[in-house]
This record gives structure tokens, C-alpha cells and sequence, in this order.
């Protein structure tokens, strides 16, 4: 569904990420992990168009949307949570919610995903009058995911999602975003420092380091792969 | 929603009403109180319309005096130097005066939201201190340019202009046509409580409006978040320049009121200082809040008259009353406490 060929991307003189080539296949998680400065979060947003590529083609449904703006791609059904719950603290919960319908013309659809939304995490209707600053970090992380998921998008691309967050809404958080790849069918491009986290829900990995990829593979094999288990997932 | 819209729409036919009624006391109140409250009518307008910019869409401009002069200056100019065909057009009737002076008002609008996308395409790339030195920057090139314009009086300031039988047109009586017919038209006094307090709540009501919807949403999220704004699929740099162009519109009108209250403009009454008052009346009333810009704008402008009695002392006071109040309510007036974006531990 979506592929990157041979991406890189510069900020000034330094290049963040030097050939980046990554396959997420329909409705599946593709996970992308790594230290800080792998270049995980810089992948994600060269994909839906924050940061410009210098080098490369990223193809979505096999068109090429290398170096379209950001609205134009999220208007394709590609929506990006971004990193740290960059969620508007100065609208209510609801108008949080209101502003991911921004770009859909059917109103009478947004109710039902509102409600869909609801079931899943029932903590943001209880919100909804709420402005988006005073919930806690791991109601923002849900606010941010719903947020995205009422642009009705084909593929999430989620940017840490357990940055900052009480480990225990860190496992919440992850049983939900499960629960929309199944439910939903929506393909996930999910980028996380917890290796292990994101391996145990993820389909595929890619392991990131400075730029490039050193190692991918079925998660599966990932999780247990002796290097990554030593490099990233604690083991000595 | 629908309730509180149409209760807007209430309160500005009820508004309306007010004007009209005050309007035909407007004779009988004395002349120096009259010019405060014209006064006060100018700089709501010029106030919430930088709060669109400054407050809602959070870009911080510090040239709203620039376009101000634009509109003083094209209305001014359009209003004298077409004086004639506009006379023999539309009359000197009630009609025909009011027609003139919306057409030389819009022109003066128009004109300064021109400038408005000339100055906002490029400058709006920047951020924060940047954005607020180039907008500056921008409108004194305005002032400037105005200050070597001839055909507009240049730094002499505008009053009006000489038109003789024989076309020629000078700001000044030519000696070599001393015995040619000729007739001075000045800047017509048409600004008065009816047409400036129209204006104020036509883009107080605008902006309210505006605000509350779906569309009026993107612009406080575009503050809140760019990039989140764009994950959204928010076009940013439209809405940015959206802004922009609404402000500078609006602050247009405001100098056309401006030029046709006064009937003499000087480059000099659109310096920085007067970017500074607009900002300061945004900031004390409460960033993003219409109804405490109004306020604000209300008081910053009957304190310097009010502390006319203590003469030498009053800008101090004025500055120390702006200083207080900053201390003592950051937020503004009205202002609600914005959030602060709460930092992530990375």
C-alpha cells in the first residue's frame, strides 16, 4: 500500500536519513524501530509530506506522492498522528475531533465514526466538553489517535505513541491500536522506541541506525533475532 | 450552535438599531467627546482586526499601520483627485455621498489586502520574532514610500488638492495659472458615528461568526499546532494568508475612515508607534478574545485623554498602567489562560 524507494532526507548538512526503502503492505502493522536520531520520526514525516525529501520516491497505492504537501496527502487517506500529541489544547475535545473530520463532506457519516470512536475509548466522551490541554498525556495520545481516525484515513502512520505516557495507558493505548487494525482493517506505520512493544503487535519491522536500515524481517523473527535482542530490547 | 449564531445575529440588528438612534444625537454631543468616540470606533477596528491575526491565527505582525495607511491614503486620493466625476456620477445627495464613500472605503480595503498577499505570501514562511521584524519592516517601507510620493503631498502631508478648469491637478496653487478658474477639493468629511460603528460591529460580527465555525476552527488550530494542523489536512499557509488578507482589509477601512474623519493625513500618523498602540490594545485585551480587544481598545484610547489633566506625567502613567496590568494579568483583560503545550520528556 505504501512504498518508499531510496529515500533521503537532509536537514542542512546533515543527512537524517540515507536510503530508506520500506514496504507496509494493506492492512497490516509495519513497525519501524531504533535509538534516538535513527531517523524513525524523520521517515514518517518525509511519508506524509511535513519534511522534504532530497532523494527518492514514495509511491502510495502505487502514485507516486513524493513531494506533495501535507493536506493534499492526508486528503489521499494517509493520516499521521504526530509525535508528542501535538493535539490543539486550545479547542475542546470535541472540536478536537471535528477539526480531524476537516476534510469530509459527509456529515452524516462523522456521527457514526464519533460513535465508533467512543467505544473504543470511552474516557473521551466523558472529556468531550473539555479543552484538549487539561487531559492527562495518555487521554491526549488517545485524542491525537481519534483525531486522525476521523479523517476516515486508508493507513495511520502513528509517530510514538507511548512517548511520555504512564506505562500502564502505554499498554491500553497499544491493545486499541490492535483493535483498529483488526476492526477497521486500516493499515499502521508505526513508529516506536520500545522495540518490544511494537514488535509484539507489528507484522513486519524494520530496525533503523543512523539513517539506514541494518535489519528487517517478520516481527516475529525480529523479537527474537540475538542482535536486535541486545541492542535494543535490553539483553546482555 | 445554531442557537448562539442566531443569537449573534440578534445582538447585531440590535446593534444596528443603537447606532442609528445615537447617530441622530451625534449633533448635539459636544465636538472634542465626539472625536474620542470616533476615535474609540477606529481602533476597535484596527484592534480586532489584528486579533485575527495576533490573537486567533497566532501570527505575530507588527505592521497593521502600514495597511492602515494604505486605505487612508488610496481612499484620500480617490476622494479628491476624482472629486469631479464622482460629483457629476452620483450627486451631492445623501445617496450619492454614501455610495461614494463605500465605493472610496472598499477601494482603500481592497487596495491594503493587496498589499496584504504581497506582504504575507513571502513574510509568513517565518516564525514568531522574524515575522513580527519583516511585518515591521514592511509597513515603515509603506510609510516611506508614501513619504516621497508628490502626487500625494510626500512628507507635507494630504489635504486635498487644486483642480483647474484646464485639468491640471497640484496639491498647490501654480502661479503660472493664476488666472485659470479652479476649485480645492479636500478630503470630504464623511466619516462619521453611523459609518465608523457600522464598520466596527460588521467585522466584530464577521469575526465572531467566523471563529465558531468548522471553517474559523483552522485558524486557532494553526496556533495551537502547525504541524499538527497539517496532519490534519489544514492547508496552514492558506489560512495564514487568509488572515492576513481579512486583517489588512478591514485595517484598510479603518484609514479610509481615519482620512475622511481628519481630513489631513501625514505619513507620520502611520509610524510605528501606531503598530505598537494596535498590538498593545491585542495584547491587553486578552489574545484571541473579540470581546476584550474591544475593551482594551475602548480604554487605551480614552487614558491618554483622561490623563490629559496631568500633562508631563501621562505617558508615564499610561506606560506604567500597561506595565501593571501585564504583571498582573498576563492573559489579558479578557483573556482566557491559553494552555501551554505541556513538554514531552524525550
Amino acid at each position: 500500500m505504501l512504498r518508499t524507494d531510496n529515500l533521503h532526507v537532509n536537514y542542512g548538512a546533515i543527512k537524517a536519513i540515507r536510503g530508506i526503502s520500506i514496504n507496509v503492505p494493506e492492512k497490516s502493522i509495519v513497525t519501524l524501530i531504533g535509538a534516538n536520531g535513527a531517523g524513525k520520526t524523520t521517515t514518517l514525516r518525509a511519508v506524509s509530506g511535513i519534511v522534504k525529501s532530497s532523494e527518492g520516491k514514495i509511491f502510495y497505492n502505487d502514485t507516486d506522492i513524493t513531494g506533495l504537501p501535507p493536506h493534499k496527502i492526508v486528503a489521499m487517506g494517509l493520516s499521521q498522528v504526530p509525535e508528542g500529541r501535538l493535539i490543539f489544547a486550545n479547542l475542546t475535545v470535541k472540536e478536537n475531533l471535528e477539526m480531524g473530520a476537516y476534510l469530509r463532506k459527509d456529515r452524516e457519516n462523522i456521527k457514526k465514526d464519533l460513535d465508533f470512536i467512543f467505544n473504543i475509548f470511552p474516557r473521551l466522551q466523558e472529556r468531550l466538553k473539555q479543552s484538549g490541554g487539561t487531559l492527562s498525556g495518555g487521554e491526549q495520545q488517545m485524542l491525537a489517535i481519534s483525531r486522525a481516525l476521523m479523517s476516515k484515513p486508508k493507513m495511520l502512520l502513528l509517530d510514538e505513541p507511548s512517548l511520555g505516557i504512564a506505562p500502564i495507558l502505554v499498554k491500553t493505548i497499544f491493545e486499541k491500536i490492535v483493535e483498529i487494525n483488526r476492526t477497521l482493517g486500516m493499515t499502521i506505520l508505526l513508529v516506536e522506541q520500545n522495540a518490544h512493544l511494537a514488535l509484539s503487535i507489528a507484522n513486519y519491522g524494520y530496525v533503523l541506525e543512523t539513517g539506514s536500515i541494518i535489519l528487517e524481517g517478520p516481527a516475529s523473527e525480529l523479537e527474537s533475532n540475538p542482535d536486535v535482542r541486545k541492542a535494543y530490547l535490553g539483553e546482555i | 450552535m445554531r442557537k448562539l449564531q442566531n443569537n449573534t445575529k440578534y445582538l447585531f440588528i440590535t446593534a444596528l438599531f443603537i447606532i442609528l438612534l445615537i447617530n441622530f444625537l451625534s449633533d448635539s454631543i459636544n465636538r472634542y467627546y465626539y472625536q474620542i468616540i470616533i476615535y474609540c470606533g477606529i481602533n476597535i477596528i484596527l484592534a480586532t482586526s489584528l486579533n485575527l491575526i495576533n490573537g486567533y491565527t497566532g501570527q505575530f505582525s507588527l505592521g497593521h499601520a502600514g495597511f492602515m495607511a494604505i486605505g487612508a491614503y488610496v481612499s484620500a486620493s480617490l476622494s479628491t483627485y476624482f472629486a469631479p466625476a464622482l460629483i457629476s456620477l452620483l450627486g451631492t445627495g445623501l445617496v450619492g455621498k454614501s455610495i461614494w464613500f463605500i465605493f472610496v472605503l472598499l477601494c482603500g480595503g481592497i487596495a491594503a489586502s493587496v498589499v496584504g498577499i504581497i506582504v504575507g505570501v513571502p513574510s509568513l514562511r517565518l516564525k514568531g520574532d522574524y515575522l513580527a521584524i519583516s511585518t515591521l519592516g514592511f509597513s515603515e517601507i509603506i510609510r516611506v514610500v508614501i513619504q516621497n510620493l508628490n502626487f500625494i503631498g510626500a512628507s507635507q502631508g494630504f489635504r486635498g488638492v487644486y483642480i483647474y478648469e484646464n485639468g491640471t491637478r497640484s496639491l498647490e496653487m501654480v502661479s503660472e495659472l493664476s488666472d485659470v478658474q479652479y476649485v480645492f477639493y479636500e478630503i470630504p468629511k464623511y466619516t462619521d458615528f453611523f459609518w465608523t460603528y457600522l464598520v466596527a460591529a460588521v467585522i466584530i460580527f464577521s469575526i465572531t461568526n467566523m471563529i465558531r465555525s468548522t471553517y474559523g476552527r483552522g485558524f486557532i488550530a494553526v496556533k495551537d499546532d502547525e504541524v499538527a494542523a497539517e496532519a490534519m489536512g489544514i492547508n496552514t499557509t492558506k489560512f495564514k494568508v487568509t488572515a492576513f488578507i481579512i486583517g489588512a482589509f478591514f485595517a484598510g477601512i479603518a484609514g479610509g475612515l481615519y482620512s475622511h474623519f481628519l481630513t489631513y493625513i501625514n505619513p507620520e500618523d502611520f509610524n510605528f508607534l501606531r503598530s505598537v498602540e494596535i498590538v498593545a490594545m491585542v495584547i491587553l485585551g486578552g489574545m484571541g478574545s473579540t470581546f476584550g480587544v474591544v475593551i482594551a481598545a475602548i480604554v487605551l484610547t480614552l487614558l491618554p485623554e483622561l490623563l490629559r489633566d496631568i500633562q508631563q506625567y501621562r505617558m508615564i502613567i499610561y506606560a506604567l498602567l500597561l506595565i501593571i496590568m501585564m504583571i498582573l494579568r498576563p492573559q489579558g483583560l479578557f483573556g482566557v489562560r491559553l494552555h501551554r503545550k505541556r513538554k514531552t520528556n524525550v
